[in-house]
């Protein structure tokens, strides 16, 4: 039974909690937490900062023990089977953690020899992301650009072919065009068989990935495709503007039918309150009724999450 | 091919590439060796005398030359008034008070006796203990001859007297740098060896890099090898160099083999990296790892037996320095270069040292947790 499951979900995290205790106070930074990621496919963990992502991705990754629940990645424990885990997975932490004193091409090979393996036997799988950073490949680590260390970070984590890879918030603190070309990399090794697991705090990305899960506060909020997460959201929302935004967002706090109202790019969203009639917005208001995406869902379980 | 090999690879560029590690390496021996030694001189020269002279007399005046040209003492004051001589120690001015009395001639010629007085300046009890014990030997000498000059030689030897005569073992010439020099270089060596491997794990955890390494398969033992072997050999090579400067500048060469120091210090090694690599897995910073280190270092150097001799050392201090390495390398130091001793004659500090080594490595493996 366990065999037949792992194969079809190479990570199943099953009740896991995990809490810190700083002095007196006792964090919890999972609460029962369960889901399964399908063989293949890209798994995306969103949530704000603080929300727990990077415990759980160390608990995944062999870093961490926990305190109830199981957890098994690749069909191995991730407590007693550590030692297939760490020869099957590929970790890029958030925080660059290469030599920064090494070259690109001797962390490349560093990391490829720890792994019993050459950067040639490989070189297929890493072709699409090394290249662009092979012209420097004589220079330090350290030296890179922040697009260029994420990049030889991903080539690292991947140099072994790994059958799971965990990204930790891989896109924070680079620039739209590098993150756009990074989410096009992680569809490519998708497309290799490579299950990922990757964690970001922006919602926009959450459309790129094929399943999601809202991760806040240690709990998890909602696990769908992105497809079904916008469908299946009950409540209507407007999307309005006029001339002055900030008394505009004042005032629409005071509708009757105003459940919720919060800034979206050049308009303000309005959330209807369920049961209020057809809503009349005020003259000189450009209103107009809009499709669900997926920020407006999120912010929306994150509101009720907190209540 | 094991992957010690290539953590060994990556650790060896690290290092060379590190500008600070190489200075450390190469130019602190050099000054540490040179300047030391040159400082901590046991003698004592310079001392401050203030002579209080109530007698003016051809005698007094030969006493007081023969103080001023020993090269020990500095005559700051003199003058036949005592207040003002203690305002000189008062002020710091002088670390001695010579007071000879009115008719010191007189009383030396007519009675055959007389009596000087000495005051000492207590603040800093090592000048105040040697600058007093020169002075009374000074004086002592001055009065032998004076018995010689003057009294007749058939009076001379009426009373029996004992006398000491010493001839010193291994180090004749009582030079001070031949001991001091070994022990100053096994000082440096345990400083640099372990501050190196206090702070390399715990750089690596600083940095993050700590994360990418522990979710690779490589084991333990390897790593913690493969941070231990680099400073090893880096450690033989500023013995090398130190042994090169007492060498060059100071003409020590010792009188056993360099061998057996070679391979007790490639012991005594692996024990002060292993404890800096103890310090290092349980550490969280490196601030956290220098202070420990530092003050690891302080007992260590302080109950090492350089400055202070162990055998003084109250009992329940002495069985402190049978825990302390640096001890047990001062005390073969000083036996091979000086005395010449083999391999068979440092047995047991050997062996000792490898209990250590051990002891601390094992304990070293076992506390560095790839998780937590």
């Amino acid at each position: 039974m366990e065999k037949f499951v792992s194969e079809q979900f190479p990570i199943i995290v099953s009740s896991v909690s995990k809490s810190y205790t700083t002095g007196k106070t006792v964090v919890k930074a999972l609460d029962n937490i369960s889901f399964e990621v399908e063989k293949g496919s890209l798994f995306g963990l969103i949530g704000p900062d603080g929300a727990g992502k990077t415990t759980l991705f160390r608990i995944l990754t062999s870093l961490l023990l926990f305190d109830t629940g199981r957890a098994w990645v690749d069909g191995f424990d991730v407590i007693t089977g550590y030692k297939e885990i760490r020869k099957r997975i590929g970790y890029m932490p958030g925080r660059f953690s290469l030599y920064t004193d090494l070259t690109v091409q001797e962390n490349l090979n560093f990391f490829a020899s720890i792994f019993e393996t050459t950067i040639e036997e490989n070189y297929d799988l890493i072709k699409g992301i090394y290249a662009q950073i092979e012209p420097f490949k004589n220079r330090r680590a350290g030296k890179l650009s922040g697009g260029m260390k994420q990049k030889l970070a991903l080539s690292c984590a991947l140099i072994h072919r790994p059958s799971v890879l965990f990204l930790d918030e891989p896109t924070t603190g680079v620039d739209a065009v590098s993150r756009k070309e990074f989410w096009d990399m992680l569809q490519a090794l998708k497309n290799e068989g490579i299950t990922i697991l990757v964690s970001t705090p922006y919602m926009d990305e959450a459309n790129l990935c094929d399943k999601v899960a809202l991760i806040q506060a240690g709990r998890i909020l909602g696990i769908n495709t992105p497809q079904h997460i916008t469908q299946s959201f009950a409540k209507t929302i407007y999307r309005v503007k006029n001339g002055n935004m900030h008394a505009l967002l004042q005032e629409a706090r005071h509708w009757d039918f105003t459940e919720q109202v919060y800034p979206f790019g050049e308009y303000h969203h309005v959330v209807i309150r369920q049961g209020s009639p057809e809503p009349q917005f005020p003259a000189g208001i450009d209103a107009g009724k809009i499709h669900p995406g997926i920020e407006d869902v999120f912010i929306d379980l994150m509101r009720n999450n907190e209540q | 091919m094991s992957p010690l090999k290539y953590i060994l690879q990556k650790e060896f560029k690290q290092i060379f590439r590190d500008p600070a590690i190489i200075r450390v390496i190469f130019i602190l021996p050099i000054i540490q060796l040179i300047v030391l030694p040159m400082a901590a001189d046991y003698e004592i020269k310079n001392i401050n005398i203030a002579i209080v002279d109530r007698d003016h007399s051809t005698s007094s005046g030969r006493l007081v030359h023969t103080i001023t040209s020993s090269g020990y003492f500095r005559l700051v004051d003199y003058s036949s008034n005592f207040n003002q001589a203690m305002q000189g120690v008062d002020n710091d001015k002088a670390d001695l008070i010579l007071e000879l009395p009115q008719g010191f001639e007189s009383d030396l010629y007519a009675r055959k006796e007389t009596r000087v007085f000495l005051a000492v300046n207590a603040i800093n009890g090592v000048k105040a203990n040697l600058g007093a014990t020169y002075l009374r030997t000074i004086i002592q000498n001055y009065n032998n001859d004076f018995r010689v000059a003057v009294l007749t030689p058939g009076r001379f030897n009426d009373l029996p007297v004992i006398e000491t005569t010493s001839s010193n073992w291994y180090n004749p010439k009582m030079n001070y740098t031949f001991f001091m020099v070994p022990g100053i270089l096994v000082l440096l060596i345990t400083m640099i060896a372990l501050n190196l491997s206090a702070i390399n794990i715990v750089r690596e955890k600083e940095i993050g890099t700590i994360e990418q390494i522990n979710v690779t398969p490589i084991k333990k033992v390897h790593f913690i090898l493969g941070k231990l072997i680099p400073f090893w050999i880096l450690g033989l090579v500023v013995i090398t160099i130190g042994f090169l400067i007492s060498w060059l500048v100071y003409g020590i060469i010792p009188l056993g083999s360099y061998l057996t120091i070679y391979l007790f210090a490639a012991v005594y090694l692996l024990v002060i990296l292993g404890l800096g690599l103890l310090i290092s897995t349980y550490a969280e910073n490196q601030q956290q790892s220098m202070l420990i280190s530092f003050f690891l270092l302080m007992i260590f150097v302080l109950m090492g037996g350089l400055y202070t001799s162990i055998d003084s050392m109250p009992e329940w201090a002495q069985w402190v320095t049978k825990f302390n390495p640096v001890a047990y390398f001062i005390e073969v130091m000083r036996r091979v270069v000086l005395k010449g001793s083999g391999l068979k004659d440092i047995r047991q500090p050997m062996l000792i040292m490898l209990g250590f080594a051990l002891v601390i490595n094992y304990w070293a493996v076992l506390s560095y947790r790839k998780r937590s």
